[in-house]
């Protein structure tokens, strides 16, 4: 199989506010195939969050290589990160993040605008009646229901045709009775447009019927336990 | 979606942030385009009514800008009178001496010409005599020749027309001396129809009521010139009020050394006069006028006048009024037309050296008075409602900012779609234009629809006609000005916008 995403040696820390820097993230290696969905649990903290932003080229990492679609992107500057991302990625957040102004069909469209690609509004179109909602398509987030409103996120990530889609607990929000379905949208959608999903979530019966189950834990050498439970 | 959409999005999803931010900026805008519009109304208004088809006015020493206003613009009181000598002087031999035969005068002025009728050589010297009022309006006597010399209109080319009737016509058994031609606005103001008959008064509006009237033969149109506001009577008629002969033996009897010195300085100046080095102007020798000013006089010149009763004046014949002799005739300026321009300077020169009149060219008065009085006042106005855009513009800067807080995760979230810093920060200024242009038009359009309300007020008190398109060279510098205060409003929430954390924001 292709490597879509292949991660080797990424290390990463933050300025601590009392001063030092707190390492949070030591990957060695880290291998996700073309096509592959990929399930990443861990614990709160521990910087599940930190990698997906380092993979989407949000955030820099102090040493390391994040190689994606053959592009090693810790090599590009802000701005190429930002096409890159723009053209390369899908990011469904745990909130949803739809804009508030944007009816549901735009905040599809905005999915498309910031890359080099022609703003289809069929495209739009086309993604929201996959994801059932045909007849919303004029409406705001505040118009819709969670369930809904995570459906036009799910639209939005991949408008821009992405090869990698990065899903931070897409189900964390949304009741249990549309986790499953938002789940199961977010994985066909992903076959369907044959893009690799590499999703967070501590929920192991959702990581369970993934391709493939990392734990964090287990690929990040950083020991986030707390002291006192050591 | 591009980045112009993204931006009116956001304006209109804070509808009423932006809606009071635009129409603050709308009203500073509105302010601005007024106080220039009004400066160009003034400004035209001034300048073309300057220009009526004479490059001169002459009239009594004093301040130029009161002569033009008085005589071109009936505004101000006149500076005082000159003799009618004076205005002769402006007349060819053969008129003078018509002049003398038929009023009366002294006999050495019908042998010359006029000291400064060569330099008119092809144009025209039209006496005016003010001082009387019909209601509000300037009563202003002159001569026929007022309508059939006289031009208007932006190239200056237009005859006076009558929306009725005539011009007054020189005396004659079917014409009195009593005719008279209201302007578009006094007929319309104090309703007069052609055959009313109408009383000055005397001084002032409030003025004592002079007992001979005058008939309305002619109504102008209108002219969008001060002549709208005026109404013209015959001149002859205008002396034969009561009142307006001046008191020739009073005044001789009470002169003093001091006059007698002035009337010395006069005659030794006019016999120094250098005449235009023209054909015509050498051909006329034009000899001093030593003791012209006196001509033979009556006591009681004024009789027939005072005597005459207002119902009956139209039907008397020229026998039964004493015309006034020269030296009792009065002048309040005379309104020049050299047939060479190029004269016009020399001649100038030559009243203004003069110890008794002056001459005052019109446009150049009202570019002074524009410059140095109008320019300053409206200069004023308008810096005050430019900083009136500037605090709008300070409006912006803080709805703006003080959305940025419930912008950030929006910010965030486009970064994480794939926006550059560069592009948020584009969507930000953009939107502080949106509110600069929809601001501008509105407050142009809220400026122009008042322009456009008042637009019959304005052409009645000023003869300009503005319509909703009547712009000023100005205002299309309006615009830029406005983008500029925008983009420097947006700049510090830009920057915030521009330095927004994504992470941080994402998960906010």
């Amino acid at each position: 199989m292709t490597k879509l995403l292949d991660i080797n040696q990424l290390k990463k820390s933050f300025r601590q506010p009392e001063g030092g820097r707190l390492v949070v993230l030591d990957i060695p290696e880290f291998q996700i195939d073309k096509g592959e969905q990929v399930a990443l649990i861990g614990q709160s903290g521990g910087g599940k969050t930190t990698l997906l932003h380092l993979i989407a080229g949000l955030l820099s990492p102090d040493q390391g290589s994040i190689r994606i679609a053959g592009h090693e992107i810790t090599g590009l500057s802000e701005q190429g990160r930002d096409r890159f991302r723009a053209e390369t990625i899908g990011y469904v957040f745990q909130t949803f993040n739809l804009l508030p102004a944007f009816t549901a069909i735009e905040n599809v469209r905005l999915g498309m605008a910031f890359g080099s690609g022609k703003h289809q509004n069929a495209r739009a179109a086309d993604l929201l009646d996959r994801v059932g909602l045909k007849d919303r398509f004029n409406y705001r987030p505040s118009q819709l229901s969670v369930g809904q409103q995570q459906r036009v996120a799910i639209a939005r990530s991949l408008a821009g045709r992405p090869q990698l889609l990065l899903a931070d607990e897409p189900t964390a929000n949304v009741d249990p009775s549309s986790a499953d379905s938002v789940l199961l949208l977010i994985r066909d959608t992903c076959r369907e447009e044959d893009v690799s999903l590499l999703t967070v979530t501590h929920d192991m019966q959702i990581a369970s019927s993934f391709d493939r189950i990392e734990k964090l834990d287990e690929i990040n050498q950083v020991d986030h336990t707390p002291a006192s439970s050591a | 979606m591009s980045l112009i959409h993204i931006a009116w999005r956001n304006f209109c999803h804070r509808a009423l942030s932006s809606f009071l931010t635009t129409f603050s900026l709308a009203l500073g805008v509105g302010l601005v385009v007024l106080v220039l519009s009004i400066y160009g109304v003034i400004s035209e208004a001034f300048t073309r009514n300057a220009s009526v088809g004479y490059n001169l006015v002459v009239g009594p020493k004093g301040s130029p800008l009161q002569l033009t206003l008085n005589s071109v613009f009936y505004l101000s009181q006149p500076i005082e009178n000159l003799p009618y000598t004076e205005y002769m002087e402006f007349l060819p031999q053969d008129e003078r001496a018509a002049m003398v035969s038929q009023f009366g005068g002294d006999p050495e002025l019908a042998k010359r010409d006029g000291r400064y009728a060569p330099y008119i050589a092809g144009g025209f010297a039209i006496p005016l005599a003010l001082g009387d009022y019909f209601g509000e309006f300037r009563v202003v006597g002159t001569t026929p020749d007022f309508f059939t010399e006289l031009k208007h209109g932006p190239d200056v080319n237009e005859d006076f027309t009558f929306r009725e009737g005539r011009a007054f016509q020189d005396f004659s058994p079917e014409h009195s001396y009593f005719e008279a031609v209201v302007g578009a606005r006094v007929a319309k103001e104090m309703k007069v129809n052609l055959g009313d008959k109408f009383y000055p008064t005397h001084g002032d509006p409030s003025g004592h009521g002079h007992e001979l009237g005058f008939t309305v033969v002619g109504i102008l149109d209108p002219t969008g010139t001060p002549n709208d506001r005026a109404a013209f009577v015959n001149l002859e008629g205008f002396y034969l009020m009561d009142g307006h002969a001046k008191p020739v033996e009073a005044t001789e009897q009470s002169e003093t050394d001091d006059e007698n010195i002035l009337d010395e300085a006069i005659d030794a100046e006019e016999s120094n006069e250098t005449q235009p080095t023209t054909d015509t102007a050498l051909n006329n020798n034009t000899p001093a006028t030593k003791g012209a000013s006196q001509g033979p006089t009556e006591a009681g010149t004024n009789d027939a006048a005072s005597d005459s009763t207002a119902n009956s004046t139209d039907a008397r014949s020229a026998d039964e009024y004493r015309l006034l002799s020269i030296p009792e005739r009065e002048v309040t300026s005379i309104l020049i037309r050299n047939g060479n321009i190029m004269f016009a300077p020399g001649m100038q020169n030559a009243i203004n050296e003069g110890i008794r009149s002056q001459a005052a060219a019109p446009i150049g008065e009202i570019n002074k008075l524009m410059t140095f009085i109008v320019g300053p006042l409206m200069t004023a106005l308008l810096v005050i409602t430019v900083i009136t855009c500037i605090v709008a513009a300070v409006g912006i800067l803080v709805s703006i900012y003080n959305s940025m807080n419930d912008r950030r995760r929006d910010i965030a979230i486009m970064r994480a779609l794939g926006a550059r810093r560069s592009t948020v920060t584009s969507i930000i200024v953009f939107e502080s234009f949106q509110v600069a242009l929809i601001g501008t038009i509105a407050g142009w359009l809220l400026a122009h629809a008042a322009i456009v309300m008042y637009s019959s007020q304005i052409e009645d008190q000023t003869g300009v006609q503005v319509s909703f398109f009547t712009t000023s060279n100005s205002e299309i510098l309006v615009l830029p000005l406005v983008l500029v205060l925008a983009l420097i409003a947006a700049l510090l929430p830009a920057w915030a916008a521009y330095r927004t954390d994504v992470g941080s924001n994402l998960s906010a």
